[in-house]
């Protein structure tokens, strides 16, 4: 009895955790699906479609970079490649948080990376600890249920109500998922210089790549070659 | 017919999401590749932030210039992250343009 109300306990906490780690992603989502409803819904598509695309990819840069295709007639297999090589981040992002998640049951951590976005990763991958922890599953649950659900809400609401937010308001609010990754970086930089070495490596790579290969590619290299500089700057207690 | 394209976007990006989840739990790493796996996150975030801030308002990369920076000063000063957000799209709201 007594190990069940402690259990419940912890779980609605760890809950609760996930909710409050998730909210300024969900403060960030919800102006740029808006955006991307307002965007898709002028193009001429659905809002069936449109709420599909959020629902089936939820994946901003590839939504929008799909409805600008489809506006300019791209055909299915140049949009389907476009869109691989654009999430194909994903991957190495997942990578990562499996690695970080092992110890969880694959039942329980798999759906989880079917909604990995730059975001979701970046929020659950700072918050390391909980992957520790009891029940630590269900914060990351909570975080990536709650941007999914912001994420889908947005897009509804651009798409039937249009652009409810003033133009010049969200115009601004294009810079908020950058505040957030710089929110997120700054702490443990803060903590751990070399981590702010990583980060700049990966900067400047991506600037160089992104010269030469396609965006998506150059986030993927500028990610992974960038990591590679924690093979000697990390010690083995940060792994 | 739109939604099969649609369809195909889904494939092609949930799949490298979750492929992870069955491999990683079939190999055990070396200790410098879970050391690598462990700066993805921070690689992630430094690409994601730079050179996309400058992009934050078309033809204007001063904007995502002192955005990005006010954003930095706000988190060094450890505001809580979403008066960063918020702070940060305040002062972008109010930059004379």
């Amino acid at each position: 009895m007594l190990e069940q109300t402690i259990e419940k306990k912890v779980s609605s906490m760890m809950i609760k955790r996930g909710l409050a780690a998730g909210f300024p992603l969900v403060l960030s989502y919800v102006p740029v699906a808006i955006a991307f409803g307002v965007v898709a819904k002028q193009s001429g598509m659905t809002i069936f479609e449109i709420s599909m695309m959020s629902v089936l990819i939820y994946a901003g840069a590839a939504q929008f970079m799909g409805v600008n295709m489809l506006n300019v007639g791209s055909g299915f297999l140049e949009i389907v490649i476009a869109t691989f090589v654009l999430n194909f981040r994903h991957f190495i992002m997942s990578f990562s948080f499996m690695n970080r998640l092992r110890h969880i049951k694959l039942a329980e951590k798999a759906p989880l990376t079917l909604l990995l976005t730059d975001e979701t990763f970046a929020v659950s991958a700072i918050h390391k600890e909980e992957a520790e922890k009891e029940k630590g599953i269900l914060f990351y649950t909570a975080l990536i249920l709650s941007a999914y659900g912001a994420w889908i809400a947005g897009t509804i609401a651009g798409a039937l109500l249009g652009d409810v937010i003033p133009e010049k308001l969200s115009e601004s609010m294009g810079i908020a998922l950058y505040a957030m990754f710089i929110g997120l970086l700054v702490p443990p930089v803060k903590k751990e210089i070399r981590i702010g070495l990583i980060a700049l490596f990966a900067m400047v790579l991506n600037s160089i790549f992104s010269q030469i290969v396609s965006s998506g590619w150059a986030i993927v290299l500028g990610t992974v070659i960038g990591g590679a500089s924690g093979i000697f700057l990390f010690k083995e207690e940060d792994a | 017919m739109i939604i099969w394209t649609i369809i195909g976007m889904s494939i092609v990006t949930l799949v490298p999401r979750i492929l992870p989840a069955f491999i990683v739990d079939k190999l055990e790493f070396r200790p410098w590749i879970n050391r690598w796996l462990s700066a993805i996150p921070y690689a992630a975030l430094g690409a994601l932030i730079f050179p996309g801030v400058l992009y934050v308002k078309e033809d204007a990369p001063l904007v995502g210039i002192l955005g990005g920076l006010f954003a930095l000063l706000l988190s060094y000063l450890r505001l809580n992250i979403v008066l960063v957000v918020i702070g940060t799209i305040a002062f972008v709201y109010f930059f004379p343009s």
